[in-house]
């Protein structure tokens, strides 16, 4: 059963963690209006993070935001990089999760297909 | 909208662009008088009476980027149709509590969903924000309250971390089902 027990465990297992964090700073944001919701987003949103999990990267910040007014291009992904414009993605599915995360979060590479729009 | 859990999340993201910074949810599901109600509550900025009654109106938005609001007319128009209403209490300043009550048997009433995939999300991406889901069904409670979560983990770690989010969905998923199992 998960308690918070362990979580309290958890917390001793973050603090001794040296491994480098190497995604600090990194933010992803999903657009969560109710467009982003209908068109899908909650199951973007779980697969980022499950990608994240999968290569065991610590410090990627998620956060969701409204609508943003590009209704249509729904699922809304953006992608920040310490010290890197905002990248926005659209109409993200999450079979693209893989995609985005290898391919911008860790090597850097914009996934030019799925982008929108860029900002400083 | 496939399922009610979809529509929590869009009244918990309304909170967060109220700029709540203690946001609650309920579900209560109560057999006896067949009722399943949602509540959603924040101390954001909050609406004057006049916006409040016409919310649910899809012309009444105060976005800017789309000249209609979707979110509460339709989560008004489901719960009608499923035997129930959709409440707006309100005061400037002071916050907001969003109510919808469903008939808990009625057919047309949407299914809750992935109820912890939703409270998963708004949990880890809630920075700033304390977050309080309680869940009640017949006799039994299931409580996650990320202000607990923030005194055991400290003020550094993001609950948007993987071990974090790893931890949330264990617990939620266990809970939720511990919720059904110990029924009657
Ligand atoms: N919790 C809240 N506190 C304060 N104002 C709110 C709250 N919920 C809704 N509102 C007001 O009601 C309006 C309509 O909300 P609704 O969810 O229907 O549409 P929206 O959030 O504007 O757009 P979307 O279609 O993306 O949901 C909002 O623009 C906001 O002004
Ligand atoms: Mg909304």
């Amino acid at each position: 059963m998960k308690s918070l027990e362990e979580l309290k465990k958890l917390r001793e297992k973050l603090q001794s963690d040296t491994k480098l964090r190497a995604a600090d700073g990194i933010k992803v944001i999903v657009g969560m209006g109710t467009c982003g919701i209908a068109a899908g987003a909650r199951e973007v949103m779980a697969a980022l993070m499950e990608e994240v999990k999968k290569r065991g990267l610590a410090g990627v910040v998620f956060q969701q935001t409204g609508c943003i007014g590009m209704c249509e291009k729904e699922v809304l992904v953006d992608i920040i990089l310490p010290g890197a414009p905002r990248i926005t993605y659209g109409n993200v599915r999450p079979s693209d999760a893989g995609r985005l995360v290898a391919e911008h979060v860790i090597n850097g590479q914009i996934v030019k297909d799925l982008v929108v729009a860029k900002s400083v | 909208m496939r399922d009610l859990s979809l529509h929590i999340l869009d009244l918990v993201q309304n909170a967060v662009a109220a700029g709540g910074k203690n946001i609650s949810l309920l579900i209560e599901e109560d057999e006896k008088k067949d009722f399943l109600t949602i509540a959603v509550k924040d101390d954001g900025k909050g609406m004057t009476p006049d916006f409040a009654a016409k919310v649910k109106d899809p012309f009444a938005t105060t976005r800017t980027t789309r000249k209609v609001g979707l979110g509460l007319p339709l989560i008004d128009m489901t719960a009608e149709r499923a035997g129930g209403r959709l409440d707006i209490a309100s005061r400037p300043g002071r916050g907001t509590t969003v109510t919808a009550v469903y008939r808990l048997s009625h057919i047309d009433r949407p299914p809750l969903g992935d109820i912890a995939a939703t409270v998963k999300i708004i949990a880890a991406g809630c920075q700033g924000i304390f977050f309080r889901y309680e869940h009640r069904k017949g006799r039994n409670v299931f409580v996650l309250d990320t202000k607990q979560m923030r005194e055991i983990l400290g003020e550094e770690v993001d609950f948007g971390e993987s071990a974090v989010m790893e931890w949330l969905d264990g617990f939620l998923r266990e809970g939720l089902l511990a919720l059904d199992k110990t029924e009657g």
